[in-house]
This record gives structure tokens, C-alpha cells and sequence, in this order.
């Protein structure tokens, strides 16, 4: 009985999760006369895929996906390379220096973006960085870096130090621990901030918004966009399909690396 | 082994994108020689599939016949231009020509960062598009002298989508161009129209301040009014008006659906090709959303919207301005003016289903033509006059924070139109005095 009904939750709690994919997909295969029916069907009566063939067709779709996914990649990979030892560093070492830095990465936190956002661009001006990917992925990464720190010091430190102590009596140096003991352990949580990392820089639109004005290197959300008007009017049909299609490298992604997500690897390490 | 794949497959990627993406600078709009082409970057805001293929293809026709001044079409969004120009004004690297609407153009003409026009308009544009126009971009330039700050070039008119099946059943008068319902007509046959379920009209109010400001000149209500330099929110008689009419049809006569009060311009469509109510009064573009979407069969009118006093409506402009930090003004006027030549605003127009402010467009068949109602849509223009709230600095706050909520209350019968006037005035004026420190 306490079975069944726990299959129940997780089957209303995926249904949650999947109904505003489910209702993409149904919308993008729909004709403008179906979307406009006042009791909207879950299954398009008459499918149609030209939602998709408009999208593509007045807009380099796959160009924008493309550049986005170049910027996420390397936002998220060099979020996680600076995030893990600084994280690291924050965890183990006890310091007023390193309780400054706690502080500050939380106060980084509360400033307000529209507050930062014309000095950062004048300051990516001046390095010649507007209008760049390499300028995007700089500001995606600094806007990443605090929540990713915070995260993976979480990390850090639930590995409990008696490991790291075990590991030095075997005679093993500090280096040596953390590559052997620490970093394997860690796993889990480098995936799971490479994951916020990427969605981050994946989804973001003002920075790439103010940053970018050539065509030739607008990302996946600046192209989305387009499909909207003033008002919050909006042409749903090609704005489906081309959101569902934005949604695919994010899944992939997740696909690939979710099988390193997993939790207690650490159960029973230390006894007592 | 995986993940060094992807980051393998990344780093190729970025190579590849680095080679081809970018000008690495800021603007964009300048030239390194003088045999270089001068490059001008043009921020658009169209949205609608024709009309991106009318701006892409007027572009196009530009860039073969001007190979010395070549523009780059860079497609922007309604939602977000704003914020996107403070930041790029404050860079200066704002793009060269910028579409927007008129008022937006107020504040960053007094910040300096759009050039004034006056002295670069050719007249051949200048005598093409009305004085009332002009004025919807004619604005303080910041430093006491009024400047023109962009070129009008697209405005939207309030008519009525009619259901004609339901229409024809009154047995009422059709209204045309030259002989429009007075407001009193226009609430007897929505009388008429409503029985059996199906209501005479459709108010859509979700967002009621422009709609209801813009009628309001139909009686000579302008909401606000100058003295001595001090603006303050006026609500008379006149201003009445129409607020008291709207409300007469949802709760005296009942002949206005209560279930679209509070819905956006183009959420009441799915119920009105169903028939539930047989008007509906909406800006012109809505009847790009009527032919694409309503149903095989339905049948539909465009109606003129009513008059009272008179039929003048409030408008604003959409428009094409220059950013005052940009190297290439002389271009990018000369690229204005083909851009907003007659027939090409006709084009331009029929891609935004919008009305165009040249007289020249105005004339173009495909803008005086009966096939859907684009004839009346385009004789609306001339009831067009600049909306009162354009110039009135605090518009938007006094918009968002008093009249939204205060009409609101008012459609749904929460308060009386006295306290209605009384709060959209002293609220309002409250507002309006930050400004005017």
C-alpha cells in the first residue's frame, strides 16, 4: 500500500515535471486555428510540422544553438576548473581571510544585476570584448562562479577529513590526497555544478542581449525572441517548436553526465 | 571519456566560431578606409513574418544599390529594447539606426543620446508624413529646445472586429469611414446584439490605460492638463465619458462580456470566433491574428471605431531615430529616407498590419484595399492625433502604479466613478510632482 501510493507520487510529480514539455510539443504541431480554439486539445487534431519549417526557415536556428552551446560548454568547464580548488580552499583552511571571501561571495549575491550591468559593459568595451563569445562566456562564468563556490564547498565539506588524515599517514601528500581521495569523492557534486553552470549560460539572456549586436554571434535566446511582439503578443506556433528544439541540447547534456550524479558514495567511509 | 570528447568538440567549435563570428569591437559602425564601405547597424523591432521579410528585403534592395553604405540588419525584441539601449547608449556602442516607438524617444532625447533631427529631414519625407505624426516624435532635447527625434512611421487605430454573421442579424446600420456609430449607436446595437447567450461586445481591459485614453479624445477628455509649466491629471466630464460608457455595457446594460474584462487585446479571440459575443474593439494589427487564425467559414468585418464628440483617437508612433553617438548620421538619414519612402512604408505597413504616417503609403492600393478592412483600417489614420499622455513626464508610473489598478477596480464595479476620478487625480498628482521637482 505504502508502495503504491509512493508510485502514485512520482507518477503525479513526473507529470508536474513533464507537462510544460508535453504541452510544447503539442502547441508546436498545432495549427493557428487549433491554438486559438477556446477548449484547447491535448493531442493536434490535424498535426502539422510547418510550426517547425517557419522557425527554421526565418530564423539560423541552428547557427544560435550552436554558439550557445559553445558558451555554456566552456562557461560551465571553466566555472567547475576554478570553482573546485577555490571551494577547496574554502572548506578545509579556517581563516579571517577565508571568512572574507565567504562573505563576499555572498554579498556578491545580493547586488542587483541592473545595477552591474553598465559598468561590466564598459569594462568588456574597453578589452574589446563586445560582441564576442569569448566576452560572454567571461561574464556567464563571473556571474556562475559565486552560487558554484557555494555549492561545491557544500561538497567539500561533507568528505569527511579522517580521509584525508588516512590517506597522510599512508604516506600520501597533500596533492596526492585530494587527487586520489577528494576528487573522486567529488564527483557528484562537480556534476551537479557543471549542470547549473551550463543551464545557466544555456538560458541566459540579458548580458547576451546587451553584449551581443552581430547577428553572426547571437545566441540561442536572442534568436527565440524574435518570435514575440510588443504586449506579450506572441507567435506561439513557431515559438514552440523553436523553444522545443532549445530544450534538446540541455536534455542531451543531462543525458550524458546524470549518471555520475549520484549520492552516498560516501556512506560508511568513516566508522563512529 | 565522454566528457573529453564534448570538451574536444568544444574547443573546435570555439575555434570555428571565433574564425567567423564577431567584429571584436563595440559599435559596429565604423569604417577603417576610405574605400571600405561604411557599415551602418540597423536595430529593428518588426516580429511578424511579413513584416521581417519586408524590412530583410528592403534591406537587401538598399545594400545592392548603395555598395559604399552597406546596413546590417540586427532583429531586436519589443519586450526588452529599452534595456538593452540604456546600457548600449551608455557604451556608446547603441546601433546607428534605432526603431523603437514615440515614447520611448522622450527620454533618451533629453539624455542626449538620440540626434536631432530637424536640420537632416529631406523634405520630400518631411512633407509626406502629417504635422500630427511629427508630433508624436517632437520632444525637449534636454537642454530647453524641442527637437525631432526619430521619423514616424507606423500608428495603430482603435476599430471594431465585427462578426458579420451576427452583425447582419441585428439588422443594425453599418457603420462606415464617413458615417461611424456615435457612441450612443454603438451601445444600442450591442443591445441588439446580445441575447441567447452571445453578448454585443468584448471588452478586453487587462491593460486599460492607453485603450481608454486614447477613445477619451473621442469626447475631448485628455486626462491631463498644463499650467504654468506643472502638470496635473485632470478627470471631467469629458474624461468621463467614456470610462462611464465602457462601464454602462458590462454591468447597466449587460451587453459587454464580463469574462474578457480582464484578459489582454488578443486573449478574447478563441470565444469570439465561437461566437460568444459579436464585437470586439481592438487596434488595427489584430486582424493579422483574425486571418490566420479563425476558423475555415467565419466570416468578419472591420468597423470603424465610434464617435462622440468627435472621432479623434490618441496615437503614438512607431519609429526610426539616430543615436546621437553614431559616425555615419548623414548615412543613416539617407538610409531612413529610402527606407521610409511612400511605397515602402506601404510595404512595411501591410507586413504590420498598422497603418503607415505617409500619405503617399496611405494611397497604395494594397493599403486602401476592402480585403480585410484594410480600406477602413486606413481612413481611421485621419481621426489620429497625438496622444495626450506622450509628453507628460511620469506617464508610466502614474500608468502602472494609479490608473491600471484604479480603472481595473472601476470595469469590475469595486468602486464608484467618483472615487474612481478621485484617485486617478490625487494619487496621480502625487506621482506627477516627483517629476516636476
Amino acid at each position: 500500500m505504502k508502495r503504491g501510493s509512493q508510485y502514485v507520487a512520482l507518477v503525479a510529480y513526473v507529470v508536474f515535471l513533464a507537462f510544460p514539455l508535453v504541452w510544447l510539443l503539442s502547441t508546436a504541431l498545432k495549427t493557428p486555428q487549433e491554438m486559438a480554439l477556446a477548449d484547447p486539445t491535448w493531442i493536434p487534431r490535424e498535426p502539422t510540422l510547418a510550426n517547425f519549417s517557419a522557425a527554421f526557415g526565418e530564423q539560423d536556428l541552428v547557427g544560435a544553438a550552436l554558439r550557445s552551446l559553445v558558451v555554456a560548454l566552456f562557461s560551465s568547464v571553466i566555472t567547475v576548473l576554478i570553482s573546485l580548488p577555490a571551494s577547496y580552499a574554502m572548506a578545509r583552511y579556517r581563516s579571517l581571510l577565508n571568512r572574507i571571501a565567504i562573505g563576499w561571495v555572498l554579498v556578491s549575491q545580493v547586488f542587483p544585476f541592473i545595477l552591474i550591468i553598465i559598468p561590466l559593459f564598459l569594462i568588456l568595451r574597453d578589452l574589446e570584448l563586445v560582441n564576442t563569445l569569448p566576452g560572454l562566456v567571461i561574464v556567464h562564468v563571473t556571474f556562475t562562479l559565486p552560487f558554484a563556490l557555494w555549492m561545491l564547498q557544500g561538497y567539500v565539506r561533507a568528505v569527511p577529513h579522517e580521509l584525508e588524515e588516512a590517506a597522510a599517514v599512508d604516506g600520501a601528500t597533500r596533492l596526492r590526497s585530494i587527487a586520489s581521495v577528494v576528487a573522486p569523492l567529488l564527483a557528484p557534486g562537480v556534476v551537479a555544478t557543471l549542470l547549473f553552470a551550463f543551464i545557466s549560460s544555456w538560458n541566459e539572456f540579458m548580458f547576451a542581449l546587451v553584449m551581443l549586436q552581430n547577428p553572426d554571434v547571437m545566441t540561442l535566446p536572442l534568436t527565440l525572441v524574435r518570435f514575440t511582439g510588443p504586449e506579450g503578443v506572441v507567435r506561439l506556433g513557431p515559438l514552440a517548436a523553436a523553444s522545443l528544439m532549445a530544450t534538446i541540447p540541455s536534455l542531451i547534456f543531462f543525458a550524458i553526465i546524470q549518471r555520475r550524479l549520484k549520492s552516498g558514495l560516501m556512506a560508511g567511509a568513516v566508522k563512529g | 571519456m565522454r566528457i573529453k570528447s564534448a570538451l574536444a568538440a568544444a574547443a573546435i567549435l570555439t575555434l570555428a566560431a571565433a574564425c567567423g563570428g564577431g567584429d571584436g569591437g563595440g559599435g559596429g559602425s565604423s569604417s577603417s578606409g576610405s574605400d571600405e564601405p561604411v557599415k551602418i547597424n540597423f536595430l529593428s523591432l518588426a516580429w511578424q513574418k511579413e513584416s521581417v521579410a519586408a524590412n530583410r528585403q528592403l534591406v537587401d534592395e538598399w545594400n545592392k544599390a548603395n555598395p559604399k553604405i552597406q546596413v546590417t540588419y540586427v532583429q531586436g525584441s519589443w519586450d526588452n529594447v529599452n534595456d538593452q539601449l540604456v546600457t548600449q547608449f551608455a557604451g556608446g556602442t547603441a546601433p546607428d539606426v534605432i526603431h523603437n516607438d514615440s515614447p520611448a524617444l522622450s527620454g533618451f532625447a533629453s539624455d542626449g543620446y538620440l540626434l536631432d533631427l530637424s536640420d537632416k529631414l529631406p523634405a520630400e519625407l518631411k512633407s509626406d508624413i502629417p504635422q500630427a505624426a511629427w508630433d508624436t516624435v517632437t520632444f525637449d532635447g534636454g537642454k530647453g529646445q524641442q527637437g525631432v527625434y526619430g521619423v514616424p512611421f507606423l500608428q495603430e487605430s482603435q476599430v471594431i472586429i465585427a462578426n458579420k454573421k451576427l452583425l447582419d442579424a441585428a439588422k443594425v446600420r453599418v457603420p462606415t469611414p464617413e458615417e461611424p456609430w456615435t457612441w450612443d449607436e454603438f451601445s444600442e446595437a450591442a443591445k441588439k446584439m446580445t441575447k441567447d447567450g452571445t453578448y454585443g461586445v468584448a471588452w478586453a481591459l487587462k491593460s486599460p490605460v492607453n485603450k481608454t485614453l486614447n477613445l477619451a479624445l473621442n469626447f475631448g477628455g485628455t486626462f491631463f492638463q498644463t499650467a504654468d509649466g506643472k502638470t496635473t491629471v485632470k478627470v471631467g466630464p469629458e474624461e468621463r465619458e467614456v470610462l462611464q460608457r465602457i462601464h454602462d455595457q458590462l454591468h447597466k446594460d449587460k451587453s459587454a462580456d464580463p469574462g474578457a474584462l480582464g484578459l489582454g487585446a488578443a486573449d478574447p479571440l478563441s470565444t469570439f470566433y465561437e461566437g460568444k459575443f459579436a464585437m470586439l474593439p481592438a487596434g488595427v494589427y489584430l486582424r493579422q491574428q483574425v486571418v490566420e487564425q479563425a476558423p475555415d467559414g467565419f466570416e468578419w468585418v472591420t468597423l470603424p471605431g465610434p464617435k462622440g464628440t468627435t472621432a479623434e483617437q490618441g496615437a503614438v508612433s512607431q519609429t526610426l531615430s539616430i543615436a546621437q553617438d553614431s559616425k555615419h548620421p548623414d548615412e543613416s538619414m539617407k538610409f531612413i529616407s529610402f527606407f521610409l519612402n511612400g511605397a515602402n512604408q506601404a510595404k512595411l505597413a501591410k507586413g504590420d498590419w498598422l497603418l503607415p504616417t505617409s500619405q503617399t503609403a496611405a494611397a497604395d492600393p494594397a493599403m486602401t484595399t476592402k480585403e480585410n478592412g484594410w480600406d477602413v483600417a486606413t481612413a481611421s489614420a485621419k481621426n489620429l492625433v497625438v496622444a495626450p499622455f506622450l509628453k507628460v513626464n511620469g506617464f508610466d508610473e502614474w500608468k502602472s502604479k494609479v490608473a491600471t489598478p484604479v480603472l481595473q477596480e472601476y470595469f469590475g464595479n469595486k468602486i464608484t466613478i467618483d472615487e474612481a476620478a478621485a484617485k486617478l487625480v490625487e494619487d496621480g498628482n502625487k506621482v506627477l510632482e516627483r517629476y516636476q521637482r
